[in-house]
């Protein structure tokens, strides 16, 4: 097998840095016999699929389904299948993903390493809850089969463990059943942030799936202005006769050919645009029908729009504050966004979204509050001196920042979000105690350089 | 949706095999896998018949060993229950400095990709010849239609190959067998990763439905993508005066 160097990022396109890139084409070359890090689909957004100057093994081409019982829903595959090609095979068939991340262009080692969260988080819980079982490839080279009852401290370990167990082989999933491939959503308006919370916290069989997009350049008395979307799946019941209530359908795909320079986003474009789609899709408060890949990936259908952001990239700063109180997590999420709003910076995207209890990660990010995604291009020289200023508010309220958006979190900061880090390190130290999974991030937060 | 035919696939576990097995089954044909990686050939087997709910088999062939082949075939088709169609996508590229100091490896490169290709393809052909129909498709390669200082060994195997499709091709005519031969230029492999001066990559599975749409149309020889048949028209036309002095 030969590699090849090639200048990688994450998503957000910072950092960029040299790696050694190596491309299996089966699974018996997903590890490597010197240290190594996996990458999937490169969509995290920082460094945690980078290895500067080291290697960097591409799981992309290993994607192999193992096994599928339509009539069960359990399905075997290799790490490196993605959430499109499942929904592809088994969507047809009447199956769909219990949890699901905001893309599909995501390799199903890469939903484990970061145990993602979906919309539904606050009721089916991360991806992880659907994960029946996996292989993993650890240091020696040695495959190690992790469940809830099998090995399953190293399972805990690597179910949130950016990767840095092993190399993670084949997973055993269960899906759901679905009906059809549509989607009942409804949307409401929220004047301001205590609205949105409100309206976040109902519980109600409309709002299977719930998420807030939020204006966060509105201020003062609108601060926190809203929309927020539930979602539900159609039964066959709901939909015309006719349909063929199963099939995906084709949905046009645009690509982002170029960058856009950066001042493309500034707050007076995205003020603008943050008034018309509130305006638009605040209105939208009759339910109305629309399909699997509009409800819950709607930035699929641009390919390459992290371009959006110009060539030094953005930073997705997501974090989430626990509801002690419920008033811990909205003081929080209220001065991070007063913070953000009083410098001007303009997030294109910025969701709300209220998580269900933690998985049981060691390092998994969900846990039972409020969670604020803010997408910001790496401009000005103040940005990273705000993000740890929005640290200290996460830390004090006894929340995290999600590793598999981050870029930039401080080891200081790191280490007093997550409470198990050290039942992880224990872990890492037993199986891999000479680091032979090390990725950029791990480095920067001292996962592995003690 | 035509009839599904049984197609026997050799060297079943490459990128562009992979991307040939996945366009047939696509139109609903039956394959049997056949390599020498067994764990590997029960994925791509489970793989293709999970993605395109087609019937698959698989099972183990070294193209080196010839003697093997007789039998092996006979197995292969009486698992397909006959034999419509084989791509011959077995092949082994050293790098050419390696062989030039060992060789052995040369001797590998022509036991694979010339002496074992015409030793199952002869059985395959048997086979189909008695019934009349079916397809044959070789994967040769571009390497084969000049020498170059930098791949010779390789391409020498596969003008020999090429020859030998051809010869074939002229017999089976008129036995309702059709013989076409592939040749591809740069595909994005384990065999090209990584390495320098390529250009114009293509995808494994573009090839893989390139290679069913021309086996629709009965195409005799096929350079995929198609721009290499003139890439390589201009190669083969330089005056050797010439050539013989370029960096190839």
């Amino acid at each position: 097998m030969a590699s090849a160097k090639k200048f990688l990022a994450g998503w957000g396109r910072y950092p960029v840095q040299e790696c050694i890139t190596w491309r299996p084409e089966r699974a018996s070359g997903l590890y490597l016999p010197t240290p190594m890090i996996s990458r999937g689909q490169g969509r995290s957004y920082g460094d945690a699929a980078l290895n500067e100057n080291g290697n960097v093994v591409l799981t992309e081409r290993v994607n192999r389904f193992l096994d599928f019982d339509s009539d069960s829903g359990e399905l075997r595959a290799e790490a490196g299948v993605t959430l499109a090609e499942i929904i592809d095979v088994c969507l047809p068939r009447g199956w769909f993903l219990p949890v699901t991340p905001g893309t599909k262009f995501v390799s199903l080692g890469g939903c484990i390493a970061a145990d993602v969260h979906g919309k539904n988080h606050h009721r089916d819980g991360a991806f992880s809850s659907a994960v029946e079982s996996f292989s993993l490839i650890v240091a020696d080279g040695t495959v190690l089969n992790c469940s809830r009852n099998e090995n399953s401290d190293v399972f805990w370990a690597t179910v949130g463990g950016m990767g840095l167990t092993g190399a993670i082989k084949d997973v055993s999933l269960r899906l759901r059943p679905v009906e059809t491939a549509r989607v009942i959503a409804k949307h409401q308006k929220a004047q301001d942030l205590e609205q949105a919370f409100t309206l976040l916290a109902e519980e109600d069989d409309s709002n299977e799936y719930t998420v807030a997009w939020i204006d966060c350049l509105a201020r003062g008395r609108s601060l926190g202005r809203s929309v927020v979307m539930h979602g539900r799946h159609a039964t066959a019941e709901e939909l015309p006769a006719s349909k063929s209530v199963l099939a995906t359908g084709g949905r046009k795909v645009r690509t982002l050919p170029i960058d856009l320079p950066s001042f493309a986003l500034n707050s007076v474009s995205v003020s603008l645009f943050n008034a018309i789609y509130y305006r638009r899709e605040g209105g939208k408060q009759k339910s109305f029908v629309t399909d699997i890949d509009r409800y819950f990936y709607p930035l699929d259908s641009i390919h390459h729009w992290n371009r959006l952001y110009g060539k030094r990239g953005f930073v997705q700063y997501q974090c989430v504050l626990p509801i002690n109180t419920i008033d811990t997590a909205f003081e929080g999420i209220k001065r991070i966004l007063e913070q953000l709003s009083a410098s001007r910076r303009a997030s294109f995207l910025a969701v709300l979204k209220r998580l269900g209890p933690e998985s049981g990660g060691l390092l998994s990010f969900p846990q039972s509050g409020y969670t604020l995604a803010l997408d910001l291009p790496v401009r000005g020289k103040d940005l990273f001196a705000m993000l740890d200023r929005l640290d200290d508010i996460v830390v004090k309220a006894g929340g995290r920042v999600y590793l598999a958006k981050d870029a930039r979190l401080g080891r200081d900061s790191f280490e007093a979000m997550y409470p198990r880090l050290s039942e992880w390190r224990e872990v890492k130290q037993r199986i891999d105690p000479n680091n032979h999974f090390d990725s950029s991030m791990a480095r920067r937060l001292g996962l592995t350089n003690e | 949706m035509s009839e599904a035919r049984k197609i026997l696939i050799l060297g079943a576990t490459s990128a562009m095999a992979r991307g040939t097995a996945a366009a047939f089954a696509a139109r609903g044909d039956s394959l049997y896998l056949a390599g020498r990686d067994t764990d590997e050939l029960t994925r791509l087997a489970t793989d293709l018949s999970v993605r395109f709910s087609v019937t698959t088999h698989h099972g183990v062939v070294d193209i080196a060993n010839t003697a093997s082949h007789s039998a092996f075939v006979k197995q292969a088709a009486t698992a397909l229950g006959g034999l419509d169609g084989v791509i011959l996508a077995a092949g082994y590229m050293a790098d050419q400095a390696d062989a030039a100091t060992d060789f052995a490896i040369v001797e590998r490169m022509v036991a694979v990709n010339y002496l074992g290709a015409m030793s199952v393809l002869d059985q395959c052909a048997a086979l189909m010849a008695a019934e009349g129909q079916g397809f044959i498709v070789g994967i040769s390669s571009v390497a084969g239609d000049r020498g170059r200082q930098s791949n010779y060994y390789y391409g020498s195997a596969k003008a020999g190959l090429t020859a030998y499709l051809s010869g074939l091709r002229n017999r089976l005519s008129s036995q309702g067998v059709h013989v076409m031969t592939v040749k591809p230029g740069f595909v994005d492999t384990a065999m090209t990763y990584g390495l320098k001066g390529m250009f114009l990559v293509a995808s494994p599975e573009d090839i893989g439905r390139a290679i069913v749409r021309a086996v629709e149309k009965r195409r005799n020889t096929v350079y995929l993508p198609w721009f290499w048949r003139y890439i390589m028209l201009i190669i083969q036309h330089l005056p050797e005066f010439l050539f013989k002095r370029l960096k190839l």
